[in-house]
C-alpha cells in the first residue's frame, strides 16, 4: 500500500459529507451524483438546479487548484477510447438502472442505512475489483 | 438564496472534497479496485469519513417533511433488491473498473481539460439516455 493517503482521503470524506448535509437539510434532495446528471440532461423538475451542482463539481477543482493548492493534483486517466467509451456507457447505464453511485447509493444511501443501497455498494464494489483484477491479467493497469 | 445558488454552492463543496480526497484521480480509484494487487485502502476513508458526516444528521432529520427551502422532502423508501439493482450496480461496477471514473469525479474532471474526459462523460450521457428509453 505505497499509495495509500489515508488523512487526505478522511479530510476529502468529511468535506463531501458535509456537501451532503447541506444540500439534505435546504433542498430535501440527496447528493447522488447520477441522479443529478440524468436531472440536469433529461429533467423535467429542477433541471437548472441540477446543473449547478454540476458546474459547481467543476468549479469547485479549480477553485482548489488556483487559490488553495496550486500544486498541480495527479490525475491520470486512461486515453484508451477502447476503455473510454465503454467504460462512460455503462456508468451512465448502470448507474441509473441499479438507482445510484457512488454518491447516491455509497454515501447518501449507507449514510441513511437503506438495505438496497448496502447491497448495491457491495456490488459495484466487488465487480469493480473483479473487473480491475482480469484487466491486470492483460497487462491493463499495472 | 434560491435553489440554484445553494446546488452551486454544494456542488463546489462536494467538488473541493473530492480532489482533496484523491478520488478525481482515476489511477487512486484504480488502485482502490487492485485488491489483489498493491491495494490502496483510501477509497474506504473518503466513503467512511462521508458516511460518519452525513449519516447522523440524515438519522437527526429523518422525520423532517419540507426543507429549508420549503420543498415537500421525498425520500427513496422502496426496500426490495431486485433485478434492476443487481444488474444495474453489476453493470456500474464494470464501468468504473475498465475507467476509474464515477459519476462525480468524471465530471470534476472536467477541470482538468482533457478531452478523454468530455468522450467519457458522452458515453455516460448516452448510457443515461438509452437506459431511459428502454427500461421503464
Amino acid at each position: 500500500m505505497n499509495n495509500f493517503t489515508p488523512f487526505s482521503a478522511l479530510l476529502g470524506g468529511i468535506i463531501i459529507g458535509l456537501s451532503v448535509v447541506f444540500y439534505f437539510y435546504t433542498t430535501g434532495r440527496l447528493a447522488g451524483i447520477s441522479g443529478i446528471f440524468e436531472n440536469a440532461i433529461i429533467g423535467t423538475s429542477k433541471r437548472l438546479s441540477n446543473l449547478a451542482f454540476l458546474l459547481g463539481l467543476v468549479i469547485g477543482p479549480l477553485i482548489y487548484f488556483n487559490f488553495i493548492a496550486p500544486t498541480p493534483v495527479a490525475f491520470n486517466i486512461t486515453h484508451s477510447y477502447l476503455l473510454i467509451i465503454p467504460g462512460g456507457f455503462l456508468v451512465g447505464f448502470g448507474t441509473r438502472l441499479g438507482g445510484g453511485c457512488t454518491s447516491g447509493h455509497g454515501i447518501c444511501g449507507i449514510g441513511r442505512l437503506s438495505v438496497n443501497s448496502i447491497i448495491a455498494t457491495g456490488i459495484f464494489v466487488a465487480i469493480g475489483m473483479l473487473t480491475v483484477t482480469i484487466l491486470q491479467q492483460f497487462g491493463v493497469y499495472l | 438564496m434560491n435553489d440554484k445558488v445553494i446546488s452551486l454552492l454544494c456542488g463546489i463543496i462536494f467538488g473541493i472534497g473530492l480532489v482533496i480526497s484523491g478520488m478525481t484521480n482515476p489511477e487512486k480509484v484504480i488502485g482502490f479496485l487492485s485488491i489483489t494487487h498493491n491495494w490502496d485502502a483510501s477509497l474506504i476513508f473518503v466513503m467512511g469519513g462521508a458516511i460518519i458526516t452525513a449519516g447522523p444528521f440524515f438519522y437527526f432529520f429523518k422525520n423532517k417533511e419540507f426543507s429549508a427551502l420549503g420543498d415537500k422532502i421525498n425520500l427513496p423508501t422502496k426496500q426490495n433488491i431486485d433485478k434492476k439493482l443487481i444488474i444495474g450496480s453489476s453493470l456500474f461496477g464494470i464501468g468504473w473498473g475498465l475507467v476509474g471514473l464515477c459519476p462525480g469525479p468524471a465530471i470534476s474532471a472536467l477541470a482538468t481539460f482533457d478531452p478523454v474526459t468530455v468522450v467519457f462523460l458522452l458515453s455516460m450521457a448516452a448510457g443515461v439516455l438509452v437506459k431511459k428509453n428502454t427500461i421503464k
